[in-house]
């Protein structure tokens, strides 16, 4: 199921097993897998070298487990040194005495006003009494965006109307948060380069008079090798206390969260999955990991299917794979399942884009289609031909097809494509009964 | 009939002027962080070799593009083709313009910049993920069009984003253009009908038609996007004449599946690189036009109305070095 790096990892190690230590030249060839793999997904290249030196000291040091393949082994130590650059899942800031202000910074269009409209609604979830103010004075009809998003989430809005001086404006902010008793007040801002010394300037006047609890720094997750430099610039100025990741919902890999990490150590505390106002959710290091490598998002995927999998029929499945008794009834069963996930589209998009899943086509309605015919083939067959697709002869085919209102070659694609899904999960059974996917595996378990 | 995109000969001096300041401007950064590839290195070394990479990497090219940049030039020197550090220099520029010019002549090319037939307004898409800098190209380029002497308008076809209308109707106010628009939530694709219908008995030169941001991952989103094209066709048989893409600067590898995407949902025919202004190098641009001979036909420098400017592959491919 898993893509690319590891099945090059895995070619890499292929002759290693029950070798002692890792060795220097085996490693090496990993390294340099996993380093295209970083900059692929957008890791700055300065931060890259400098994980791979970390990754390279510690893969050499260890021993050859006999738990783990080297290849696997390899690879936990990339997760751990990506999970550890990333912090710990870090809680929002209060002032000790309200109203605590959140400072809302960033390039342009990287998602300020959306993600202020986000954590106000957030904050009213939360119990708080939040107060937005928009001190984007400079991009034409800003503050108008602002008051529309206050007005769809339903949050107090500081309009600042009469004065175009952002101090004054938050003055005003300040006082009206006192007056309405509002207990989080948060200051969204003008989208500026980090090299504009006059803006970054006002960021820091700015600063100085809110005293905020929060600066976050609001990063598009699209965003390439030049991460380093306006995270970096942004932090220098100002001391940023925590990142916004937006635009995850993409198919970005989201480096630019490692090169970020690496060069503020402010920890993400938000991602950003979209455009409307909920589209709001906290941050989970270990997550993104495998999305930068090209892994997917999988425990996203597993987090979902365990909010909607039938839990007594997940676990009779994990025990089928790991002992390859998958039947055609039990894809059948997955591809319900899969349905009742939600949009298919979706799911698609926190699968691995690479590997072998690359070239799987994306389109959902063609799909949605096609999983009816399967289970109309499926539903055709006897209770002998779900539990052993062997007996399916060329007549039994004829019959399923008409029965099915399908073709013969619909049928045999359908047989084609449950052996290739029963391969897979053997490979994958494998590998979480040996308790290799750490995190995969563990998940899995606890859904029973 | 239309100036729009001129060949690089022709570049008014002030443009690329212009151009050529914002890109000192990162000069110096980029120097700084390559750790000066060219001021110390007269011989080859293996070092020289790594620095570039460094560069090119760093600049957003991604890593097919910089090995195969890199593996020409490195031929050569195994020949001994290449003397010194200069000269690698130079071997590897002429390898990155190599794939700006085989655009210019590609399909894509041949369809853009093209007159409009004569009979009707020429129709540009302007499209992107969001945030890209959309909006405030069109106020750009409603403004070079002014200056050509065109008539132009607007259409507010983001019913989408809060304001989305409101931001482009200031910009339609500053070039001194009529904008057409529907109510928020309204369909963009009945915007669009609206526009292309008053642009043709006005007889106006040019509608630029803002949409709204969208994630190429997002297949409705896409498929409004069609739609919005096959109805600016039904009232102009050919339309829209150009489909333009904003790609923001600071993107890395993701820009190549969004020019991949947009492209293969409504045929993309040129790029507009935005925030040039910053550090970043868009770099992802140079995989994009190898691999689907988009060309590149503006760099925007601002937020200013006058921050567009033609794009200039010498001047480019300069800045990803000096
Ligand atoms: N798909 C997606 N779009 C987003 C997200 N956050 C913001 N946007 C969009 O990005 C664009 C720019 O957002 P905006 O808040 O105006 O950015 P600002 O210039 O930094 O204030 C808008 O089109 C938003 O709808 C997100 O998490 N996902
Ligand atoms: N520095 C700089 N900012 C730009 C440039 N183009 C657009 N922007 C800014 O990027 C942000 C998003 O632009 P907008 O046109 O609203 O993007 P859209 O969502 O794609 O329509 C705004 O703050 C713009 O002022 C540019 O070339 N340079
Ligand atoms: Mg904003
Ligand atoms: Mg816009």
């Amino acid at each position: 199921m898993f893509e690319n790096l590891t099945e090059k990892l895995q070619r890499t190690f292929k002759n290693l097993r029950g070798q002692g230590k890792l060795s220097e030249e085996h490693i090496d060839t990993a390294l340099g897998e996993i380093r295209e793999a970083l900059l692929e997904g957008d890791v700055n290249v300065g931060v890259a070298d400098d994980l791979l030196a970390a990754i390279r000291a510690k893969a050499l040091g260890s021993e050859v487990m006999l738990q783990l393949s080297p290849d696997q082994q390899v690879l936990k130590i990339v997760r751990d040194e990506l999970t550890t650059l990333l912090g710990k899942h870090a809680k929002p800031l209060f002032a000790s005495r309200p109203p605590s202000v959140w400072m809302i910074v960033g390039l342009q269009g990287s998602g300020k006003t959306t993600t202020t409209g986000k954590l106000s609604k957030w904050l009213t979830q939360n119990g708080h009494r939040p107060i937005v103010v928009s001190t984007d004075v400079y991009r034409p009809a800003a503050r108008e965006q602002l008051a529309q998003v206050a007005k769809a989430v339903g949050t107090t809005l500081w309009p600042g109307a009469g004065t175009d001086k952002p101090l004054e404006i938050v003055r005003g902010a300040i006082r009206e948060a006192k007056l309405s008793a509002s207990d989080v007040i948060v200051v969204d801002t003008a989208g500026r380069l980090h090299i504009d010394d006059e803006l970054m300037n006002e960021l820091g006047m700015l600063k100085k008079e809110l005293q905020p609890s929060e600066i976050l720094f609001v990063a598009d997750s699209m965003t390439g090798q030049d991460a380093v430099r306006s995270a970096g610039e942004f932090h220098k100025r100002l001391g940023l206390t925590g990142v916004v990741l937006t635009k995850l919902d993409g198919d970005a890999r989201g480096g630019a969260a490692l090169s970020i990490g690496k060069v503020t150590g402010a920890p993400v505390k938000f991602v950003g999955l979209g455009e409307k106002y909920d589209a709001l959710e906290a941050f989970y290091p270990e997550r993104i990991v495998s999305r930068i490598l090209g892994m997917g998002d999988i425990l996203s995927l597993i987090e979902r299917a365990e909010q909607t999998v039938d839990r007594k029929m997940a676990a009779e499945l994990e025990r089928k794979m790991r002992h390859n008794e998958f039947s055609l009834e039990d894809f059948r069963d997955q591809l319900k399942q899969i349905r009742k996930m939600g949009p298919l589209e979706q799911i698609m998009d926190m699968l691995p884009k690479m590997g072998p899943l690359a070239n799987m086509p994306r389109d959902a309605h063609v799909d949605e289609k096609k999983l009816k015919q399967v289970e109309a083939i499926i539903n055709s067959m006897t209770n002998e031909e779900r539990g052993d697709h062997n007996v399916i002869d060329g007549k039994r085919r004829k019959r399923i097809a008409r029965g099915s209102g399908t073709t013969v070659q619909d049928v045999n694609q359908v047989i084609k494509q449950y052996m290739q899904m029963r391969t897979m999960i053997k490979q994958y059974g494998t590998m979480a009964a040996r308790g290799k996917l750490r995190g995969l595996g563990g998940k899995l378990s606890g859904m029973s | 009939m239309f100036g729009l995109f001129k060949k690089k000969d022709e570049l008014e001096p002030s443009l690329l002027g212009r151009l050529k300041e914002s890109v000192s401007k990162t000069r110096a950064a980029i120097s700084a962080a390559a750790g000066n590839i060219f001021l110390g290195d007269r011989q080859i070394s293996p070092e020289l070799l790594k620095k570039l990479e460094t560069a090119l990497l760093s600049a957003d090219l991604g890593v097919a593009t910089t090995r195969e940049a890199l593996e020409a030039v490195r031929e050569k020197m195994d020949r001994e083709a290449l003397r010194d550090a200069g000269q690698v220099k130079s071997e590897l520029k002429k390898q990155l313009l190599r794939i700006f010019e085989a655009a210019e002549s590609s399909p894509a090319a041949a369809g853009a910049g093209a007159a409009a037939n004569g009979d009707g307004p020429r129709v540009l898409f302007i499209v992107g993920v969001n945030g890209a800098g959309k909006t405030t190209s069109i106020g750009k380029l409603a403004n070079r069009l002014r200056q050509e002497g065109r008539s132009v308008l607007l259409c507010a076809a983001d019913t989408f984003r809060a304001a989305a209308i409101e931001q482009l109707e200031i910009w339609a106010q500053r070039n001194g253009v009529e904008m057409i628009k529907q109510k928020s939530g309204a369909d963009p694709a009945a915007v669009v009908f609206d526009a292309v219908t008053a642009a043709k008995s006005r007889g106006v030169d040019a509608v630029i038609v803002d949409t709204a941001g969208r994630l190429h991952t997002k297949s409705n989103l896409m498929a409004e996007l069609e739609k919005m094209k096959r109805t600016a066709a039904k009232v102009i048989p050919g339309a829209p004449h150009d489909v333009l893409l904003v790609l923001d600067a600071t993107t890395g590898q993701n820009g190549l599946a969004q020019a991949r995407q947009f492209t293969s949902a409504v045929g993309v025919t040129g790029i507009i690189l935005s925030k040039l202004d910053g550090t970043a190098k868009g770099g992802i641009v140079v995989a994009i036009t190898r691999e689907l001979g988009l060309p590149i036909r503006f760099v925007g420098t601002g937020e200013q109305i006058g921050d567009l400017a033609p794009f200039d592959a010498r001047t480019y491919v300069d800045s990803l070095f000096d």
